[in-house]
């Protein structure tokens, strides 16, 4: 486990590899990864049980990335980690590229399960976890999901079923960055009251703030503590975090940056 | 050069114009309406249109709700998410009732691009196809794009049209008339014939030139109707020409290539091959690579017609 500093330098490092990578690629979404860095970085150095020498170890957590587009955030932690070699990294979306751009499971050391279409990933995460009691493992299985994510239908389908099968080896956050493509949630398509949501369908519920890594530590100690029920952890995010000219912006959702905005980026990164 | 343009752009614009004559018209998306176009339609009509946010499903129902009410729906979104996404709801809710719901997706095929295998919609032709009192059209170009939109607004019924993400070269000129259920020959030959769809329509054009160059006169057949399909048209051709090829940008497996199969093995067997996604999902890659790693391009088309035309005379025509 690391301390908080060096966690922080860590998210640092991914935001800056996610910049890199989607302006290499010139095209992804940056605005959803820079979301949730603080939450994979932390989940994936401090607080899962892994093994990058042993992506397929049996007792290992799992994870599911629901909201696929941020995978940049994802491919760049699982790299630090050890997965594979930082030089894949800027092959990000080209061909024959082990990271594809959304994630695909046969290609990528460390990568769980493959997702892309919105509304799928949690279901998976569920079946995971109701394998991990099936055959009574220690694993804990941890998710994200998006604010607009959360229009699909199939989400709360997995919602009432976690509950029913109490799966409290499930941990989900919600990135709540208030942004999808054509704008605001709330305009869009309302999701609030949603922690209300969740707890109406029997999950443990937490509300912290997604960029704090102390709280994130914290709630998912919780969740690890909370039995008989799933935990979601309602995170209170920026899309576009720690890029001035990214944060808040919903053209950053799937727009790679030019190569100045790349280096303006980088500089704020420092 | 031919004048580029992306039918999403073509379909943008016409549904203002159809909205305008249309009062019934209503036009829903899923959080893609800056990609489809229907972004364009909200501006100008913003109380006919309906953002329903991330849940295909659920807008699909709405779409038939709406229907019934004597509402002209149509319904956009990414064709993976507005095909496979949301398959029962379309059987059920849309097909089996018969109801006028207007399917109109974009970003169709592998020329999807960067986002990969998860976004590139190559089974879509296929899962339309197979569906009771749908029609399915995938038109060639941005002309072709405008006509069909309107013919399925002014015709009652489900449909699903399927339009791609990138800028497409003109095939047609406004003369052109777009007839459902019947194929436009874009060109005369003896050889063989070439029956296309969507962006491989202008690959079939090259390819032609191509093997006119090597004293091949083809046929060109644009199969923007896949269903209904022209039977008398496909066995017209394999009467006179005697081989045929199929080209689409979706898989080998049950888009036109299998409708052309079906029409021939019932009616004329003939030699013929399809170029198409030998079954396999897509990746990501820039549009042009993967265009021509799946071999959705005129090269491969050329090397077919070939390949046919050798079967073609085994077979002592
Ligand atoms: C089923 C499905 N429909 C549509 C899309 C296209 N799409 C990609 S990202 C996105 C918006 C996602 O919004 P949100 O879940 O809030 O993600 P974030 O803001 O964290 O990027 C959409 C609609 C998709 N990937 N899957
Ligand atoms: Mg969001």
């Amino acid at each position: 486990m690391e301390d908080i500093i060096n966690l922080k330098e860590r998210a640092k490092e991914v935001r800056r590899l996610v910049i890199n990578m989607i302006t290499e690629a010139n095209s992804g979404h940056p605005g959803g990864s820079l979301s949730m860095t603080d939450i994979i970085t932390t989940l994936y150095f401090s607080i899962m049980n892994h093994s990058a020498a042993n992506p397929a170890w049996e007792e290992r957590d799992r994870f599911v990335l629901s909201k696929g587009h941020a995978c940049p955030a994802y491919y760049a932690v699982l790299s630090l980690c050890g997965y594979f070699p930082a030089s894949e990294l800027l092959k990000l979306r080209k061909l024959g590229s082990i990271l594809q751009g959304h994630p695909d499971s046969k290609v990528t050391p460390g990568v769980d399960f493959s997702t892309g279409s919105l509304g799928q990933g949690l279901s998976a995460a569920c079946g995971m976890a109701l394998a991990g009691k099936i055959d009574k493992k220690d694993y804990r299985v941890y998710a994200i999901i998006g604010d607009g994510e959360s229009q699909e239908g199939q989400i709360w389908e997995a919602a009432m079923s976690a509950a029913h099968f109490k799966l409290d080896n499930l941990c989900v956050f919600l990135d709540c960055n208030k942004l999808q493509i054509d704008g605001k949630v709330e305009d869009i398509m309302n999701i609030e009251p949603v922690i209300d949501k969740w707890k109406a369908f029997g999950w443990n519920t937490i509300q912290i703030d997604g960029h704090s890594i102390e709280e994130i530590i914290e709630a998912a100690g919780i969740a690890h503590k909370t039995k008989g029920k799933p935990t979601m952890i309602v995170a209170d995010t920026i899309k576009g975090k720690c890029v001035s000219f990214m944060e808040g912006k919903v053209c950053f959702h799937g727009t790679a940056p030019n190569r100045e905005q790349e280096q303006q980026a980088l500089r704020e990164l420092e | 050069m031919a004048e580029m343009v992306a039918t999403r752009d073509v379909y943008g614009k016409a549904l203002i114009k159809l909205g305008k004559i249309y009062p019934d018209m209503v036009v829903l998306d899923a959080d893609t309406a800056s990609s489809t176009r229907t972004q364009w339609f909200s501006q100008e009509f913003p109380e006919r249109f309906f953002n329903l946010g991330i849940s295909e499903a659920n807008m699909i129902g709405y779409a038939a709700g709406l229907s019934t009410c004597g509402k002209i729906p149509v319904v956009s979104a990414f064709a993976c998410f507005g095909s496979g996404r949301v398959y029962d709801q379309v059987k059920l809710s849309v097909c089996w009732p018969k109801l006028n719901v207007k399917i109109i997706v974009t970003h169709a095929g592998v020329s999807v691009g960067e986002d990969g295998a998860s976004h590139q919609a190559i089974d879509d032709i296929n899962l339309m196809r197979g569906l009771p009192n749908m029609t399915v059209i995938v038109p060639a170009d941005g002309i072709e794009t405008e006509k069909a939109v309107r013919y399925a607004i002014e015709t009652q019924g489900p449909f699903y049209i399927r339009l791609g993400r990138l800028n497409l070269p003109l095939v047609f000129d406004d003369t052109y008339e777009f007839v459902l259920g019947k194929m436009h020959a874009l060109r005369e030959g003896t050889d063989a014939t070439i029956i296309a769809c969507g962006l491989m329509v202008n690959e079939s054009v090259k390819a032609a030139q191509t093997l006119s160059e090597q004293g091949i006169n083809v046929r060109i057949l644009n199969a923007s109707s896949i269903k209904p399909i022209d039977k008398q048209a496909i066995i017209l051709a394999a009467k006179e020409t005697g081989a045929i090829v199929t080209a689409e940008e979706h898989s080998i497996i049950g888009g036109l290539g299998s409708a052309v199969a079906e029409v021939l093995a019932e009616h004329l067997p003939t030699p013929m091959e399809r170029v198409g996604v030998k079954d396999t999902f897509g990746q990501s890659g820039t549009p042009k690579e993967l265009l021509r790693i799946f071999g959705l391009d005129a090269v491969s088309i050329v090397e077919a017609v070939i390949k046919v035309l050798g079967r073609k005379t085994q077979k002592g025509r």
